[in-house]
């Protein structure tokens, strides 16, 4: 390989008790590339992109992030845990939204968003509160800074949660669906957010169901089922040529469902 | 009550711009409210009529004994310092051990759990009592070192001193600071249930948002989950606070005396008045409950911001009341 991965992922296998999730995913991701998991429920691509910042520990095969090996270190021959204030050192790199925007109800968007480099980085306060502006008006939400998230629409939320991940300086942002939980009319807005983000030349992974979205922004399509990985390559090609019987399948019924969406009871 | 005259109702449409104007409806009549005012009212006012008419209730000698100042001090220590001492003791024992509960290290979660086992055992009266004859068993002070040394070296013919410091027994377990401990113990047991259950009430997102931004787990506890959890500690534990109020009457066991309970019942005693002392101590629990009451709403807003919290008062649900009232009146 001509440039080295900024994500190394090598035989990843992840059980949940008997149920095996994840059974043996290979993905190189390079620096300033984005890539989409796409796949059915229960493909396991949430699981994939949570075992990448170690929300979830892996059972097997090894994933380096920006040349080093996630949760363990490797001394002559054997693997060592790495504690936890290492594992959360490795975190920072990496900045993630969640389906749900998980802000913290009690802090506002700037807070939220100062949070992380107040207290883990060392920033000072005027240092993150200045950056974290420009972050919200980024996201278009300068005017929603002293709001709550109570007091915020999904779609803000979400935005605030991006802003939220930037402020940590991420190497690699992941996004698990991340207009899953919206109203179908604020989906655009946080797309355009994540559309700016890669056009900046951010590594992004994102799972999402958002064809359109894959086929336009990513630049290479990883499709999964059953826990693995059942097709990849760039991305016009897998939506629009899929080689696959499955990718094949998965594709026609998400059109399927946003023709209904378009012609209301057709 | 007027009927409702047929034009202010909305006309179909075509009249005027078409904008109804605001509903004037009759209110449904509420019966039960009215008949629930006239039975209160009547219990009220026999209350009222024993507390003024009954001259065996001494209402001068009531309120000349709360205010002696043998009570006035018992009050301001033994049950206004008694109950924030160990009110505080408990709030920081309990947190701690709610976290320890929850903790990765089994150790912590069995000493968290052993704890609360033995301190909630254990009534309150019974621990004063015994913190009170604690001093017994190191009549020469309590000698704070290394367990068994002394015998180890024993063993092996040699002579160690394993003591690095004395403290006198009776100073540490009597009067108000072992009364304050006592409770702070006891208390600690029951805050540690009511922070678990704080901490677990907060959602496992909040957790992982706080991880993926590569938050340690203390940074994540003490910014992110205890600051929520405490919109949920906080109602409970303003009922143990009170709890706390009252319980600090128990203070005698010890013995403490400098407590109001305590000095009411002896001016009681002294003066053949028993009945006019009770009366005068449950006006101060009343008075200082209030007081607990207000700093509890005020708490809860505090820590219900971005929550659009709802602090649910007695006087909030009466004024409500009122206006229903009011309007069915019309």
């Amino acid at each position: 390989m001509s440039t080295p991965s900024l994500v190394h992922a090598v035989n990843v296998h992840k059980s949940f008790g008997r149920n095996e999730v994840l059974k043996g995913i290979d993905l190189d991701v390079s620096s300033g590339e984005v890539v989409c998991l796409l796949g059915p429920s229960g493909s396991g691509k949430t699981t994939f992109l949570r075992c990448i910042n170690q929300l979830e520990k892996i059972d097997g095969g090894r994933i380096w992030v920006d040349g080093e090996l996630a949760g363990y270190v490797e001394k002559n021959g054997r693997l060592y845990t790495l504690p936890d204030k290492a594992i959360a050192a490795q975190r920072r790199e990496i900045g993630m939204v969640f389906q749900r925007f998980n802000l913290f109800p009690h802090k506002t968007a700037l807070e939220n968003v100062t949070e992380a480099p107040t207290k883990v980085k060392g920033q000072s306060r005027a240092e993150a509160t200045k950056r974290a502006h420009e972050l919200l008006e980024r996201v278009g939400l300068a005017e929603r800074a002293d709001h709550y998230p109570a007091q915020l629409s999904g779609g803000q939320q979400q935005r605030v949660a991006i802003a939220r991940a930037l402020a940590m300086d991420p190497k690699l942002m992941l996004f698990d669906e991340p207009t899953s939980a919206l109203d179908p009319e604020l989906v655009g807005e946080v797309l355009r957010v994540m559309r700016e983000l890669a056009d900046a030349g951010m590594t992004m992974i994102v799972v999402t169901h958002e064809v359109a979205f894959a086929r336009d922004v990513a630049d290479r399509v990883v499709f999964m089922d059953g826990g693995v990985v059942v097709e990849e390559g760039p991305a016009a090609q897998v939506i629009r040529n899929p080689e696959h019987e499955r990718t094949r399948a998965f594709l026609s019924r998400i059109r399927s469902q946003e023709e209904q969406h378009e012609v209301p009871g057709a | 009550m007027s009927s409702t005259p047929a034009s202010t109702l909305p006309g179909p449409a075509g009249e005027g711009d078409g904008r109804p104007g605001p509903i004037h409806a009759v209110p449904v009549r509420r019966p039960a409210v009215w008949v629930s005012v006239v039975i209160t009212t009547i219990v009220v006012l026999m209350v009222a009529d024993v507390l003024v008419t009954n001259k065996n209730i001494h209402w001068p000698f009531v309120f000349q004994a709360m205010i002696q100042s043998p009570v006035i001090r018992g009050l301001l220590l033994g049950t206004l310092l008694g109950t924030v001492g160990s009110m505080a003791l408990g709030v920081v024992l309990g947190i701690t051990l709610g976290v320890m509960r929850l903790s990765d290290n089994w150790v912590l979660r069995w000493v968290s759990w052993v704890y609360v086992w033995f301190f909630r055992a254990i009534p309150r009266y019974v621990l004063l009592s015994t913190m009170g004859v604690l001093g017994y068993l190191w009549p020469k002070g309590l000698e704070v070192g290394v367990p068994f040394l002394h015998q180890v070296a024993g063993w092996f013919g040699g002579e160690l001193d394993p003591y690095i410091t004395t403290v006198n027994a009776n100073h540490l377990f009597v009067g108000l600071l072992g009364g304050i401990l006592g409770l702070g113990l006891s208390e600690g047991a029951y805050m540690a249930e009511i922070a678990r259950a704080g901490i677990l009430s907060v959602d496992q997102g909040q957790h992982e948002a706080a991880h993926a931004l590569g938050m340690s787990k203390s940074t994540t506890m003490r910014r992110i989950v205890l600051p929520q959890a405490m919109r949920v500690i906080v109602p409970p534990t303003g009922n143990e606070a009170v709890g706390m109020l009252k319980d600090t009457s128990l203070l005698v066991a010890l013995p403490v005396t400098a407590e109001m309970f305590y000095q009411l019942s002896a001016i009681g005693n002294r003066e053949f008045e028993p009945f006019a002392i009770s009366v005068a101590a449950i006006l101060w629990y009343l008075i200082l409950g209030s007081v607990f009451m207000a700093v509890q709403a005020w708490l809860e807003r505090r820590y219900g911001r971005g929550f659009g919290s709802r602090t649910a008062t007695e006087w909030g649900a009466a004024a409500r009341v009122l206006g229903r009232l009011n309007a069915g009146a019309r």
